[in-house]
């Protein structure tokens, strides 16, 4: 059996989803550790969940991302462990800096709440290993701040080192996002962040499994964990 | 005890969508004339030192690690 972690902040409500799929997928419920606590136990993948942290006040996900629990988190990632954001996950890693660019207002001013399709855009990561290149996925988003920026150098930085994981499919980029980016992964390969929620497409009674193989590779045990 | 004023906008080019929806609804109201509507933030951060210096380094501190997300927003500060 895998195990996971998943970190909660005050406001966060996809918690359950997340802490189900990881449970039913690794074959063990996640450890779950609170914002304010300082140190993290080992894991094979630390999760932040969805929702809106602090009710997004200042800018979404910037207020936990100064949170006690963060230095850890970092330490964690400058490891190499697997850390995966959804949605204020995402946006919290952004806002940490363990990922590039920056999630703004959407473009249309609204709240997104629907299935769009996303596009496999490198399929060699360890998160989207189980995927192939150009695959098209169902995936639902839910979020208001959900436009991905990056200055034009980091830009071209992330695309040419392979960092964009997930591009929403042509035509159905929901949000403004630059290059139809749907989720990066950092230099190093192991901080994959995305808008799109793959845990609420893991079981047939969602009415899909597309997001299933996400979790099966980022929760394939490590044997000798590097922090 | 210091007084400061700071202000967070997006930066030039970055796509401003709520600006762009105050812009419409000026319009709307029938004002003439509106080029363009940019929307930012204000923070009024009162300073309990008498070390001029030292607040102006604090600001900025503030404004690099929580205030503005620099990858995005410009940020200005006014002791006032």
């Amino acid at each position: 059996m895998t195990t996971s972690a998943v970190i909660l902040f005050p406001g966060l409500n996809r918690d359950r989803d997340m802490i189900a799929a990881l449970t039913k997928i690794s074959g063990k419920a996640p450890a779950i550790v609170w914002h304010t606590e300082t140190a993290l136990p080992q894991a094979d993948l630390y999760v932040i969940p969805g929702g809106f942290s602090y009710g997004d006040y200042l800018r979404a996900g910037a207020i936990a991302a100064r949170s006690p629990v963060m230095p850890a988190l970092r330490e964690k990632a400058a490891a190499g462990n697997r850390i995966l954001g959804v949605c204020n996950g995402f946006q919290i890693l952004t806002e940490s800096g363990l990922l590039p660019g920056a999630l703004m207002r959407n473009a249309g001013l609204h709240f997104v709440c629907r299935e769009v399709k996303l596009e496999v855009a490198n399929a060699e990561t360890v998160f989207t290993r189980g995927y192939a290149k150009g695959q098209i996925l169902r995936c639902p988003v839910a979020h208001h701040d959900g436009n991905y920026f990056a200055g034009r150098k980091t830009l071209q930085k992330i695309e040419e080192n392979g960092q964009v994981a997930f591009r929403y499919a042509e035509g159905t980029n929901p949000n403004g996002s630059l290059n139809d980016i749907a989720g990066i992964i950092s230099e190093q390969g192991n901080v994959l962040g995305m808008m799109p929620h793959p845990e609420n497409l893991i079981e047939p009674a969602h009415g899909g499994v597309d997001g299933r193989a996400l979790f099966e590779a980022a929760l394939t045990r490590i044997e000798q964990n590097a922090a | 005890m210091f007084k400061a004023r700071i202000t967070v906008t997006l930066k030039n080019g970055v796509l401003d969508p709520q600006g762009k929806a105050i812009e419409k609804s000026l319009d709307a109201l029938g004002f003439e004339g509106v080029g363009s509507v940019r929307q930012g933030k204000v923070f009024d951060v009162e300073l309990d030192t008498k070390d001029g210096l030292k607040a102006a380094r604090d600001l900025e501190a503030m404004c690099e690690k929580l205030l503005a997300n620099t990858v995005i927003e410009d940020y200005d500060v006014d002791i006032l």
